[in-house]
């Protein structure tokens, strides 16, 4: 099948969004180069625990912090959440459905939140175990990797909400279109460092 | 709903959302999220039920979660091989490889001098 070459990264609103299209194509472009440096920093911190996953200096180590369950309910809420928003921006594209956009992007925050408090949860379990940060190398790591993506995350959702509040006040204009797409690579990327700190720290520490 | 219905742009079909692109991109969706559980439930049920050793584990959950990142990228991200206006792919490939470089020569170096230790 023969398609229109794609002009950036995730949804391509294509030629019945003309404005916001050509807007998009320099705008998500720009935001991806970003994404890709934000890239290297997460590869820089994983490369730190991975050098410093067994330096416990005698303190508590992976298999008395982590939690595989509620690990497992965050990848699937955040998976979900990706796919989630992939959907409410095909609504924006095919016939400017802003209500059903809304609709999903507000299940994409709702799966994000459940993520966020069960992340929240296990953070606090492993303080109270003592897997606090000054405690090792390898807490010392644990806590500059993943908690930057929960950081992540939560900037993401306040974001999502910034772009609803313009959406109410203004409509879907090209400025919310192309923001939304925006926040798509951001969603979508997130979900994909997920997998690296899933499967490094959580399957790698407990295996 | 009423809402979407002002805010059309006057070129824009309100039954578009039944077209076949709208159909093929969700499932773009659709089948990447499929794709991305098939490739995410095993790890987690061999990690949690010890159904390997340690080691087979790791190259298991390793690999899928490769695939898994390719299967973002095409289905989630949009980005293949072929047909795009911008170096989208080329900037994943190059900031690949500047990873490769700094963490493959991090752990390389490190762990090197541990074992010296």
């Amino acid at each position: 099948m023969s398609r229109a070459p794609t002009r950036h990264p995730g949804l391509n609103l294509g030629p019945s969004h003309q404005s916001a299209d050509d807007a998009a194509s320099v705008e998500v472009f720009g935001f991806w180069v970003f994404m890709m440096s934000d890239a290297v920093v997460f590869g820089l911190l994983f490369a730190t625990y991975a050098v410093m996953v067994g330096r416990t200096a005698g303190g508590p180590g992976p298999s008395e912090l982590y939690d595989l369950k509620s690990v497992f309910i965050e990848t699937l809420a955040l998976l979900t959440s990706s796919m989630t928003f992939g959907i409410g921006a095909t609504m924006m594209k095919h016939g400017n459905r802003a209500g059903w956009l809304v609709f999903w992007l507000v299940a994409s925050f709702a799966l994000a939140a459940l993520f966020l408090g069960f992340e929240l949860h296990d953070f606090v379990d492993m303080v109270h175990k003592g897997g606090v940060p000054q405690r090792s190398g390898y807490l010392s790591a644990f806590w500059a990797l993943v908690p930057l993506h929960g950081l992540h995350v939560t900037m993401a959702c306040i974001w999502m909400g910034a772009i609803l509040l313009q959406m109410a006040k203004y409509g879907l204009d090209d400025a919310v279109k192309t923001a939304v797409l925006r926040l798509g690579i951001l969603w979508h990327f997130l979900d994909i460092v997920w997998i690296a700190i899933f499967t490094v720290v959580y399957v790698g520490g407990l295996a | 709903m009423s809402r979407s219905r002002i805010d059309l742009p006057p070129e824009s079909d309100p039954a578009a959302t039944h077209t076949s692109e709208a159909r093929e991109e969700r499932r773009n969706y659709y089948l990447g999220y499929v794709l991305a559980l098939v490739l995410t439930l095993p790890v987690f049920a061999i990690t949690g039920f010890h159904l390997l050793p340690t080691k087979e584990i790791y190259w298991v959950a390793g690999a899928a979660a490769l695939v898994q990142m390719v299967v973002h990228f095409r289905y989630f991200l949009n980005i293949r091989f072929k047909g795009q206006t911008r170096e989208d792919l080329h900037l994943i490939l190059f900031t690949t490889l500047i990873l490769g470089l700094m963490v493959g020569g991090t752990i390389w170096i490190l762990f090197n001098l541990a074992g010296r230790m």
